[in-house]
């Protein structure tokens, strides 16, 4: 393997790694104030969908990623309806929100473009344009380093950027602000916050909020950036992966970044050389697929490092109990 | 806040949810611009209106029987078992095993060694997330999650790699040996002189799924074991004080639950396909959660549900077949009972308690 296939395969995994990024870091909101979100791959397919048919319709990326977002909100609205309003169980709300857009985006995409739950293919102004980075070309001559800068770091979508931007964003909001204390506390011990007159109420609905926003992101760089359309399943279990990811990453926002760029990278060389010859023994692909889903069971068994999950996650807040 | 009688915490919340996710259905098919109503007649027609639609309703509703009984009984035990996708998957595998070993000759000794092969299958995929849960706290909705994964990812290496056979490009088994074939509903209704459901896939294993409704009403409200696991289920502190091993009760109730997710392999891989295929399962184990939230966990709620379920599967094949409505509006009638029946249960009931507290005071 020589330089120039590294540099392809990191190039891809940076690709591969935006939308698990973000997802990821979505989930890392919605379960730092307190509530499980296992319908991360629901509102990230909505959202895929909401892009790829209002950038077919329109011809506009921007459009396409507002429907997108908006999609979103409105799974994840339902959301905390369940989780928040009327206390009812997250776990099953999640379940309920991927089968809805399993379900919509076929139903909805078959009747309005009629091509078997795909949407038309975006071109031009309707997809991300790639965004090369200053220097880029100057520097491509530099040994080693211009080559990686110019391949892999140049060259991607803004959503690219804007999840790389997120990790240190997302730590800064967590660890460096009033409203990431209250957010992580709400999390751990509702009542404290609560006793502390901040209402849990709105920090759990803007938590939920801003999961919701960052899967649209994540879902319009699939069908818009990632693809050019939406196809029917597209995200493929990466909801999942996520949040396999998010526990990876003890949710830490600098580890999500990690754990996802793991996760990119795999994909990205199981892309690449589908069965890996070892001498002895070939790693199949399957296994290669299947690695996130065995490490997450690892690590959750507590053989490698230990998940510690937000104390009060999963639990509805009842005042006064 | 005042609780609701027995019958209507049983039947009418339920029918209320029910009706709220057909009432939405009918909304979501206004919006592509088809008809409702019509829609209705064409599912009525296909799903029950020959004993042929109703061949093929009991089959699918075999399928959801086996993956509802197994969701509720780890609901009884207080864990939500998303996998019994993975664990369907891992039972279709054990039935093929057992059926290709040996020249089956004649389906009745077949039949109960394929039971046995796609329920120990079954729940040795469950034990893993049971014992992580037992022993080391992993939430087992997660693992579960991961297993799904993970097994449809081993059954397509061992069906490429393993049971193809020699010179074929198909990822599947070769075809069982005719001893395993089971009878069909209608070869049953045939042998007593009546013309009924035709070729279709219905077949023995749903009256083995009436009887496993039945075995699993005695294990959870006549037996020691299920007492046990309905106090694990109800408060885990209380279990553990009443001298209830926690690690035991985990694991029994999944290795259970997985068992029944692994049965369902008789009827579609061994009753059906008579060969194992990839992506067999296709999705019935999630819609066992749907089955076992409506029937709120009790077999005879399962049954009727899996009925229902068997109905609109088998409906929204005829409509995606005579009109212009994809299937997939099953899965949105899917998604919506599950969110009202299980996660906004409190929107329908909140009003109930309020109408029937003010009756009673």
């Amino acid at each position: 393997m020589d330089y120039a296939t590294v540099l392809q395969i990191l190039d891809s995994a940076l690709r591969l790694m935006t939308p698990l990024l973000l997802a990821c870091l979505a989930g890392l909101f919605s379960e730092r104030s307190g509530i499980f979100d296992i319908g991360l791959e629901g509102k990230m397919l909505i959202a895929a969908f909401a892009a790829g048919a209002a950038g077919a319709l329109t011809g506009s990326v921007w459009l396409g990623l507002g429907a997108a977002v908006l999609a979103s909100l409105a799974l994840a609205a339902i959301h905390g309806m369940t989780a928040i309003t009327f206390r009812g169980n997250q776990l099953i709300s999640g379940v309920a929100i991927n089968f809805l857009a399993s379900g919509l985006t076929v139903l909805l995409g078959q009747s309005w473009f009629g091509l078997g739950g795909r949407t038309p293919a975006l071109e031009g102004g309707a997809r991300f344009a790639t965004i090369t980075l200053p220097g880029a070309e100057a520097l491509r001559g530099v040994p080693v380093v211009g080559p990686l800068y110019a391949e892999v770091l140049s060259g991607h979508t803004l959503p690219v950027y804007v999840a790389l931007a997120l990790v240190p964003a997302t730590w800064w909001l967590l660890y460096r602000t009033r409203f990431g204390l209250r957010l992580r506390a709400v999390g751990d011990n509702p009542a404290s916050v609560d006793t502390a007159g901040v209402s849990v109420v709105r920090l759990r609905w803007a938590a939920v909020a801003i999961t919701g926003v960052l899967c649209g992101l994540a879902g319009a760089y699939l069908a818009a950036g990632l693809s050019a359309g939406f196809v029917k399943e597209m995200t493929a279990g990466r909801g999942y992966i996520a949040l396999a990811a998010l526990i990876f990453a003890n949710w830490m926002p600098w580890r999500a970044l990690g754990a996802t760029f793991l996760f990119g990278l795999m994909e990205a060389v199981a892309n690449r050389y589908p069965e890996i010859d070892l001498g002895p023994v070939t790693i199949p692909s399957m296994f290669m697929s299947a690695l996130p889903y065995i490490l997450t069971v690892i690590i959750l068994a507590g053989f490698i490092g230990r998940a510690t999950p937000p104390r009060a996650g999963g639990e509805p807040y009842v005042k006064e109990r | 806040m005042t609780r609701l009688p027995r019958w209507a915490d049983l039947i009418l919340t339920p029918l209320i949810s029910l009706a709220l996710a057909f009432a939405i259905s009918a909304v979501v098919i206004l919006a592509i611009g088809q008809d409702p109503w019509a829609a209705l007649k064409t599912m009525v027609t296909g799903a029950v209106g020959s004993s042929y639609g109703w061949g093929y309703t009991l089959y699918y509703a075999t399928n959801f029987i086996f993956t509802g009984l197994a969701v509720a009984v780890a609901a009884h035990a207080g864990l939500f078992n998303i996998g019994a996708e993975g664990q369907a998957t891992l039972g279709g595998l054990g039935v093929a095993l057992v059926c290709l070993a040996l020249p089956w000759p004649h389906w009745a000794l077949a039949l109960p060694a394929a039971m046995l092969g796609g329920a120990l299958f079954g729940a040795a995929w469950a034990l893993i997330p049971a014992w992580l849960q037992a022993k080391r706290g992993s939430h087992v909705v997660i693992t579960t999650i991961m297993f799904n994964f993970i097994a449809a990812a081993l059954l397509n290496w061992v069906l490429v790699n393993v049971l193809r056979p020699p010179g074929s490009q198909d990822p599947a088994t070769a075809n069982f040996p005719a001893g395993t074939h089971l009878p069909t509903l209608s070869d049953m209704a045939g042998a007593i002189g009546v013309q009924w459901g035709k070729a279709t896939p219905a077949n023995v294993s749903f009256l083995i799924a009436i009887a496993a409704c039945l075995l699993v009403w005695l294990l959870i409200w006549r037996t020691p074991l299920g007492y046990e696991i309905r106090a694990f289920g109800k408060s885990e502190r209380a279990a553990r004080y009443a001298g209830i091993s926690p690690v035991r009760i985990t694991v029994v109730a999944m290795l259970i639950s997985g068992a029944l997710a692994g049965l369902m392999a008789v009827n579609n891989v061994m009753g059906e396909a008579g060969r194992l295929v990839l992506n067999n399962v296709e999705g019935a184990g999630f819609i066992g959660i749907a089955v076992a939230l409506m029937g709120r966990n009790h077999p005879l709620g399962i049954f009727l549900a899996a009925l229902l379920f068997g109905f609109l599967y088998q409906g929204g094949a005829e409509l995606a077949l005579f009109s212009n409505i994809p299937r997939e509006l099953i899965t949105v009638i899917q998604a919506l009972v599950i969110l009202f029946t299980g996660a906004l249960d409190n929107m329908v009931r909140m009003p109930l308690e309020r109408l029937f507290g003010r009756r009673a005071g």
